[in-house]
């Protein structure tokens, strides 16, 4: 290898590496450091804590409430976003041979939260939602159900948080699950019934949920990594609130560093964020590894 | 009649789906009197666009559809910029380092951007660069992603066409950008709408970076905007969401096939 063909490489790799080490390796070795120490934000110096950081996240009622409501939230928005998903796909599956224009249609409109902006959709969102302004309360007592206060009721704003993270990312499942669905061969569903299943829930169990399993899998750790980093809606319509109600990790992790500047805590929210992400990536290929053994 | 009942359901879930989007666009097209009222209806009767006016003319919403254009054209260019000639030079050069290398940008996808985001912060205030576009557009150079996406379409054009291309007296850097670039045009589109989707939409970073709301993107803008009128123009504020989420709505209704790739083979990286 000549000089001139080492500096020519050099030229062309040289800026992205740099930027790989500057934007992203060096800040993530710092996260894992300063995880360890009492840093502030402006402070001149920082002191080695130990483990005391990830003491507080896991012992202090505030850390565990966070903990607690994002997989409050992650156990919610899993089984509804992926089955409500699968059930769409289903649909317009096996409605697309006879209406291709309809199916095109609403597969469009049912992917639509996933390409608008999250945090404008959630202020139409709160105006939808609102005590006495909103269309939702006033169908609500028209029919002469309770109105209740969606986003200030502790008990509640939760779940109404994670019914607007469903209605976002069923249309990802959705497409995910049609390209699985399309990937099943035809000659499967007539060796079915040449098997004798006929009907539309022995052919569902015998060919169509079996052939999709790798598909599921895949879906169910997608919606759990985006399920987990709930950010937009959470900072958008309650800040966390009422009463840290609808606290969540990452919330509190934007809180504790830039609200109230306590880099290190903040660090340490990272720190153990960082690693439940990676155990699920660990758990996506072994996810993917299964789906090629499979074909 | 199996196949009605099937449409009608699904027909319904979208209506469901589509409510807050009917329903921002309805409440941006009313006048204040529809909405401060008792009877609220879906739909409004006397249709009007002050609302879109007063949003244009009296708020900062047009300046911010601007930072956002700029935040997410210059991360787009600046990625590309980087990306382009590194991710040639993995498909296509031998040179030392290059199996770390590719084993750094795979290590490097794991990490989402909220994991770096302290030190980052730390570094642009220690450098005095907060609050202005660098801290926003800048952190977001190194993209693992459409590194990795990039290599993989340009390795996948044949060594013979690059081959050529140097023995017509072409440098490294050329054959980058005028033979492996237009060649992966299809991925290179796919990333364009992948990565300007996801800041355009982007609130965690603006809100950390910049407090100066003439900096503020998009969404950071509308919740400026919000928390200023604090409930008394509902009209304008549905005005202002509507006129944000319009350029990403409109362009995936035109294209939907290249948006739905775009973003869901992609959509799990942040």
């Amino acid at each position: 290898m000549t000089l001139r063909e080492s500096l020519s490489s050099l030229l062309l790799t040289g800026p992205a590496a740099l930027a790989l080490v500057l934007f992203i390796f060096l800040p993530v070795t710092v996260v894992f450091v300063l995880a360890f120490t009492d840093y502030q934000i402006g402070a001149s110096g920082a002191g080695w804590v130990g483990l005391d950081n990830f003491a507080q996240l896991f012992g202090s009622r505030l850390g565990r409430n966070a903990i607690f409501n994002t997989l409050t939230y992650v156990a919610i928005v899993i089984p509804a976003s992926v089955g409500l998903g699968l059930l769409v796909a289903l649909g317009l599956h096996g409605l697309a041979g006879s209406l291709p224009r309809i199916t095109n249609a609403l597969k469009a409109v049912y992917f639509l939260p996933v390409a608008a902006t999250l945090v404008a959709m959630a202020v139409s969102w709160q105006m939808l939602l609102h005590p006495s302004l909103g269309l939702v309360n006033t169908w609500a007592s028209a029919l002469g159900w309770p109105a209740p206060l969606w986003l200030s009721d502790r008990d509640l704003v939760l779940y109404t948080l994670a019914v607007i993270g469903i209605w976002q990312t069923v249309g990802y499942n959705m497409v995910l699950f049609l390209a699985g669905l399309a990937a099943i061969q035809p000659s499967l569903y007539d060796a079915a019934e040449v098997d004798g299943a006929t009907g539309g829930w022995s052919r569902f169990w015998l060919v169509t949920w079996p052939m999709l399993g790798p598909t599921t899998l895949f879906v169910l750790v997608v919606t759990a990594a985006n399920a987990f980093r709930v950010f937009e809606t959470v900072a958008t319509l309650t800040k966390g609130g009422p009463a840290f109600a609808s606290d969540t990790i990452v919330y509190a992790l934007y809180r504790e560093g830039f609200v109230y500047f306590k880099a290190g805590y903040a660090s340490a929210i990272t720190v153990v964020f960082f690693l439940a992400l990676l155990l699920l990536t660990a758990l996506q290929v072994w996810v993917i590894e299964r789906r090629v053994h499979y074909r | 009649m199996k196949r009605l009942i099937l449409l009608g359901l699904l027909a319904l879930g979208a209506v469901a789906v589509l409510l807050p989007f009917i329903w921002m666009v309805s409440v941006s097209l009313k006048p204040q009197s529809e909405i401060f009222t008792a009877s609220v209806t879906l739909l409004p009767r006397a249709p009007t666009l002050a609302n879109y006016w007063q949003a244009v003319t009296q708020t900062a919403i047009p300046r911010y559809l601007l930072n956002g254009v700029i935040v997410t054209g210059g991360i787009l260019a600046l990625q590309l910029l980087v990306s382009v000639p590194c991710a040639y030079a993995l498909a296509h050069r031998e040179f030392r380092g290059r199996g770390l290398l590719f084993a750094a940008i795979l290590a490097a996808l794991l990490a989402p951007f909220h994991v770096t985001a302290i030190p980052i912060f730390l570094g642009l205030a220690h450098l005095g660069w907060l609050n202005s576009y660098t801290a926003l557009i800048l952190p977001f150079t190194a993209t693992a992603f459409g590194l990795f996406l990039l290599r993989q379409a340009f390795a996948r054009i044949p060594a013979e066409l690059i081959d050529a291309a140097r023995v017509d007296g072409l440098s490294e850097m050329a054959i980058a950008w005028r033979i492996a670039f237009p060649l992966a045009m299809p991925t290179v589109i796919a990333f364009a709408i992948f990565s300007v989707t996801a800041h355009w939409n982007d609130l965690f970073w603006p809100m950390i970076a910049t407090t100066d709301p003439d900096l503020a993107t998009p969404p950071r803008g509308i919740l400026f905007y919000r928390d200023a009128e604090s409930g008394d123009e509902p009209g304008p504020l549905m005005a202002g969401a509507v006129l944000i989420t319009a350029p990403l709505v409109l362009a995936f209704l035109l294209s939907q096939r290249r948006f739905t790739q775009g973003l869901a083979n992609t959509g799990l990286k942040g």
